[in-house]
C-alpha cells in the first residue's frame, strides 16, 4: 500500500522535472505514508510551509501554539498509532523548543522525525538571525540527526530518518534543512531505506541463549516476570500472554508497560516501581528468577541496585544491547525483539503453575487493598481523592480509553488505579518526567487514534506549563477530554517535602487562576467539581459529550501517593503509609 | 624562564608511568575478554588503561557524537586519534581512557549505538601493538655546546627532525612512559614545547577489516521474524 503510494507520488512528478527541496520534503513525507504533521512556521522553514500549502489535502498540518506542543503531540500520536510522529519547526528558538520533547522521546523510545529549518548554508556559523547549532544541541538526545545543505540529499535523508526512527529500539531523529536547500531544485526520486551498513536494529537471535533461558526457567521455583514498553513497541502483547499462561509465571508491569497486559488476568500481579504495588515490589527480593522483557531497570523500578533482586537469577530479554548488564547484571541475556524471543520461549517452555508463589502476591495485594487501595478509591468522607476519581473514570470507560497523563501525583494515581484493558492506551512521560506533556500529547493521541476515547489527566501545575495548546484543541476541534486534578499544589514535590524535607513547603503552593474561565475562552465546555455527590454524574456528562470537554476536579490538598519506595531505598523498604 | 604550555599536566600526574607498565601483568580479578558479547563479566572496580578502537563511516560531526558518550559519564579521554583505514570511507578512532572495565564496557556499548559506528572494541595494553610519537623543541645552543643532548637523542632512539637557527625539534616514537622519560631527561636543558600524539594501535586479531565489514553489512540486513 505504502509503496504503491510512493510510486504514485513519484509519477506525479514528471520525469526529468525538477522540484524544490521544500516540495521534496513534503513528497518524501507522503511517500512514508505520513498524513499528519504537527508544527509551527518561521523564517527558516517558510519554503517548506509554502510547499505544504499546495498539499493541504494530502498532508494535514496541525498548527500548535508552541513548538513543545508540536513535539509532545507527535509523541502522543506515535505512542497510540505505532507510527512515526512527525513535527516541524523553524530554526533557532523553534528548534530549541523541540529539545525537551526530543529528550523525552529518546528516553521513552518513541519514534519521531523532527524537521527543522536552518539558516542558509552560507550563513552557518555566523550567528545569523535565528541560527542555533541544533545538530550540536540535539546530538545527545536524538537517535540520529543530520543537517541537509544540498537539495539532492533530501529524499534519501528523510528515508533514512524514518527507517532509523522506527526500527530496533525506536527513537527521535532530527533533520535540519538549510533554507537554500529548501529553495534549490532537483529531480525527485524516493526509495524507502531498507538497511544501513553501520546500523543493526535487529539482533540475530542466539539460540543457545534461548536454551539457557529455558533451563533457568525450568529450574526456578519462584519465577517472576517484569514487562515494559518493549512489549508494546514490538507488538508482543499476545506473545507475552501466551508465554506466562504456559509457563505459569506471575507478571508485573513497569509504568510504560501498562496496557500491554490485561489487568484482570489471573497471572497479572500489578504495577512496579516507586509508587507501584506492594507485592510486585517486595517479592522482587524473594523470587529466584527474575525475567525482564522489554524494560531497562530504571532506578524508579529498582531502587537501590545493591539490594535489588540479589538472590535471584536474572534473565533479560532486550533489543538494545547497551541495556543488557547496564544496571542489573544478567545470568542469561537474550538480545532480541521481545515478540520474536517470547514466541521462541513459549514454544520450548514447560507447562507449569506456581499456586503457592502466586498466593504470596495475592496476600500482599490483600494487605495493600486494605491499607491503601480501599482508602484511596472508596473514601466515604473528606475531600475528593485522586484515586477515587481515576477509579471512577476507569470504571465508566471500562478501562478502554486512551489515558494520557502528565507528571506527578495524578500520574501515579492513574497508573495505579486506571485499569488499562486495551493496548497502546497508556501515554505518559516516563523516563524524562516532563511536566506539560499531557495536554499536547492527548490531542496528538486523539489524532493518532480518532476512533478511541482520549482522556488527558493532568495536575494543576503541569496544565499551566502547556495550557496554550487549548488553542490547538479549539482550532481543530479535537474531541479530547481534559481532566485537571487540582490540589493547588505541586503535589509530588510537596509530598517529598513533607516526607523528606520536614514539611518545608518551599515554592510548591500554587495560587491558581479560574481554570474554567480560561477554558471557556476557547469555547470548550468546562465544569468544575468539588464534591463526591457530583463526580459520577460529571464524568458521565464528560464522556457523553461529543467535542472537547474540560473538567476540573478539586481534590484533597495534602494527599500523598502510597505505597512509596523512597528514592534510592531497597524495594522491600516500601512504605504503605 | 620558558613558558611550558602543558594542559594535560593534571592528568599526567594521575598516571604512574612505571605502574602503567606493570599493568602488563595479568590481574587475576579481571575478566580478560576483549570483545563484548553481552555476557556478564567479573566486576572490576580497579581503574586501568583501556584502548577503545572504533570503526566508523566517515561522517562529519560523528566525533562529537562519540565524545558525548564520554562527557556524559565524566570519563576523561586521555588521548584520541582519528585516521583513515585501509578501507576507503572508513575511519578508525583510537581512544585511550583510564577507568574501570565496567565503565569502559558501558561506554563502548553506547558508542556502538551511534548509527554511523561500524564497530567498537575495547582492548587492554597487552592485546594490541601500539605506538605514540612525541616532539620536543629545545634551544639550538644545547646541541652546539657539548654533546649531551646529542647523546640523549642517540641513546633514546630519537632523531632530530629539524634544526633551525634558534631551536631544534627532536622526534621520538615510543610508548607513553618512554616518550615521557625522554621529556624528563630533556627538562634540564629547557624544553620549549613538548607534544605527544594520541596513541595509535593495531590489534593482534587475525580478522581483517574487510571481513569484519562484510559481517557488519550482513547484520544490517536482518529483519524481525514475526
Amino acid at each position: 500500500m505504502e509503496t504503491l503510494l510512493a510510486k504514485d507520488i513519484e509519477k506525479s512528478v514528471k520525469h526529468g522535472q525538477k522540484i524544490s527541496g521544500a516540495e521534496a520534503v513534503i513528497l518524501s513525507l507522503l511517500c512514508e505514508g505520513v498524513e499528519t504533521v504537527f508544527g509551527y512556521p518561521g523564517g527558516a522553514i517558510m519554503p517548506i510551509y509554502d510547499a505544504l500549502f499546495q498539499y493541504q489535502e494530502e498532508l494535514r498540518h496541525i498548527l500548535v501554539r508552541h513548538e513543545q506542543g508540536a513535539i509532545h503531540a507527535a509523541q502522543g500520536f506515535a505512542r497510540v498509532s505505532g507510527k512515526v510522529g512527525v513535527c516541524m519547526a523553524t530554526s533557532g528558538p523553534g528548534a530549541t523548543n523541540l529539545i525537551t520533547g526530543i529528550a523525552d522521546a529518546k528516553i521513552d523510545s518513541t519514534p519521531l522525525v523532527c524537521i527543522t529549518g536552518q539558516v542558509a548554508s552560507h550563513l552557518l556559523g555566523t550567528d545569523a538571525f535565528q541560527e542555533t547549532d541544533v545538530i550540536g544541541i540535539s546530538m545527545p538526545v536524538t537517535k540520529w540527526n543530520y543537517q541537509v545543505t544540498c537539495v539532492e540529499e533530501i529524499a534519501e535523508v528523510i528515508a533514512k530518518a524514518f527507517y532509523i526512527a522506527h526500527s530496533g529500539r525506536p527513537g527521535p531523529v532530527l533533520i535540519d534543512i538549510t533554507k537554500d536547500a529548501q529553495f534549490a531544485k532537483a529531480e525527485f526520486k524516493y526509495k524507502k531505506c531498507e538497511n544501513i551498513r553501520s546500523y543493526h536494529p535487529v539482533p540475530k537471535i542466539n539460540h543457545d541463549h534461548i536454551k539457557q533461558a529455558i533451563d533457568l526457567i525450568h529450574q526456578a521455583e519462584r519465577p517472576y516476570m517484569l514487562i515494559g514498553q518493549g512489549i508494546t513497541l514490538s507488538g508482543a502483547e499476545k506473545e507475552v500472554k501466551a508465554f506466562v499462561e504456559k509457563s505459569g509465571i506471575p507478571v508485573a508491569s513497569t509504568l510504560l508497560g501498562l496496557s500491554a497486559f490485561p489487568p484482570d488476568h489471573d497471572l497479572y500481579v500489578g504495577y512496579l516501581g516507586m509508587h507501584g504495588n506492594y507485592g510486585p515490589n517486595v517479592l522482587t527480593n524473594k523470587c529466584d528468577l527474575l525475567i525482564a522483557a522489554g524494560m531497562r531497570f530504571d532506578d524508579r523500578v529498582t531502587g537501590n541496585l545493591q539490594t535489588y533482586a540479589r538472590q535471584a537469577k536474572v534473565l533479560h530479554i532486550e533489543i538494545d544491547p547497551a541495556e543488557i548488564d547496564k544496571n542489573v547484571k544478567t545470568d542469561v541475556a537474550i538480545n532480541a525483539d521481545a515478540k520474536e524471543a517470547l514466541a521462541l520461549l513459549t514454544e520450548k517452555v514447560n507447562n507449569r503453575s506456581f499456586p503457592d508463589w502466586l498466593a504470596e502476591f495475592r496476600k500482599c495485594n490483600k494487605l495493600e487493598t486494605e491499607k491503601v487501595i480501599n482508602r484511596h478509591i472508596y473514601p466515604d468522607q473528606g475531600e475528593l481523592k485522586m484515586g477515587e476519581v481515576i477509579h471512577l473514570i476507569s470504571e465508566k470507560t471500562k478501562g478502554e480509553a486512551i489515558v494520557v497523563t502528565d507528571v506527578g501525583q495524578h500520574q501515579m494515581a492513574t497508573s495505579r488505579y486506571y485499569k488499562f484493558r486495551s493496548n497502546k492506551s497508556n501515554v505518559t512521560s516516563g523516563g524524562l518526567g516532563t511536566m506539560g506533556f499531557a495536554l499536547p500529547a492527548a490531542f496528538g493521541a486523539k489524532i493518532g487514534a480518532p476512533e478511541r476515547e482520549v482522556i488527558a489527566i493532568i495536575g494543576d501545575g503541569g496544565f499551566q506549563m502547556t495550557l496554550q495548546e487549548l488553542g490547538s484543541i479549539f482550532q481543530y476541534k479535537v474531541p479530547v477530554k481534559i481532566v485537571v486534578l487540582n490540589n493547588n499544589f505541586l503535589g509530588m514535590v510537596r509530598q517529598w517535602q513533607q516526607l523528606f524535607f520536614e514539611k518545608r513547603y518551599s515554592s510548591t503552593e500554587m495560587v491558581n487562576p479560574n481554570f474554567t474561565t480560561i477554558v471557556s475562552g476557547y469555547d470548550i465546555p468546562a465544569k468544575k467539581v468539588a464534591n463526591r455527590e457530583e463526580i459520577g454524574q460529571a464524568i458521565d456528562d464528560m464522556l457523553a459529550h461529543q467535542g472537547p470537554y474540560f473538567m476540573e476536579v478539586m481534590v484533597e490538598k495534602e494527599e500523598n501517593v502510597f505505597p512509596m519506595v523512597p528514592s534510592g531505598a531497597c524495594v522491600t523498604e516500601i512504605r504503605l503509609e | 624562564m620558558y613558558f611550558l604550555w602543558f594542559p594535560q599536566e593534571p592528568v599526567l600526574q594521575k598516571l604512574d608511568w612505571n605502574k602503567d607498565m606493570e599493568n602488563k601483568n595479568p590481574d587475576p580479578l579481571v575478566d580478560k575478554k576483549t570483545t563484548l558479547n553481552g555476557t556478564p563479566v567479573a566486576e572490576d572496580h580497579q581503574e586501568k588503561i583501556f584502548i577503545i578502537s572504533v570503526l566508523t563511516e566517515n561522517k562529519s560531526g560523528l566525533l562529537n557524537g562519540v565524545t558525548i558518550v564520554f562527557t556524559r559519564r565524566k570519563v576523561n579521554i586521555e588521548s584520541i586519534n582519528v585516521s583513515i583505514t585501509e578501507v576507503e570511507g572508513v575511519s578508525r578512532y583510537t581512544i585511550l581512557v583510564r577507568c574501570t572495565r565496567e565503565v569502559v564496557e558501558k561506554v563502548v556499548k553506547q558508542i556502538r549505538k551511534l548509527v554511523e559506528v561500524l564497530g567498537a572494541f575495547v582492548y587492554e595494553q597487552e592485546e594490541i601493538h601500539y605506538q605514540e610519537l612525541a616532539l620536543y623543541k629545545v634551544q639550538t645552543k644545547h646541541i652546539m655546546n657539548g654533546n649531551k643532548v646529542e647523546d640523549l637523542v642517540r641513546n633514546n632512539g630519537a632523531r632530530i627532525l629539524v634544526i633551525e637557527e634558534n631551536y631544534i625539534v627532536i622526534e621520538k616514537t615510543g610508548h607513553m612512559h618512554e616518550t615521557h622519560a625522554m621529556f624528563e631527561k630533556l627538562k634540564p636543558f629547557g624544553v620549549l614545547e613538548f607534544v605527544r600524539s594520541g596513541r595509535i594501535a593495531i590489534s593482534k586479531s587475525k580478522r581483517e577489516t574487510t571481513t569484519f565489514l562484510k559481517e557488519v553489512e550482513e547484520a544490517s540486513k536482518i529483519k524481525i521474524n514475526k
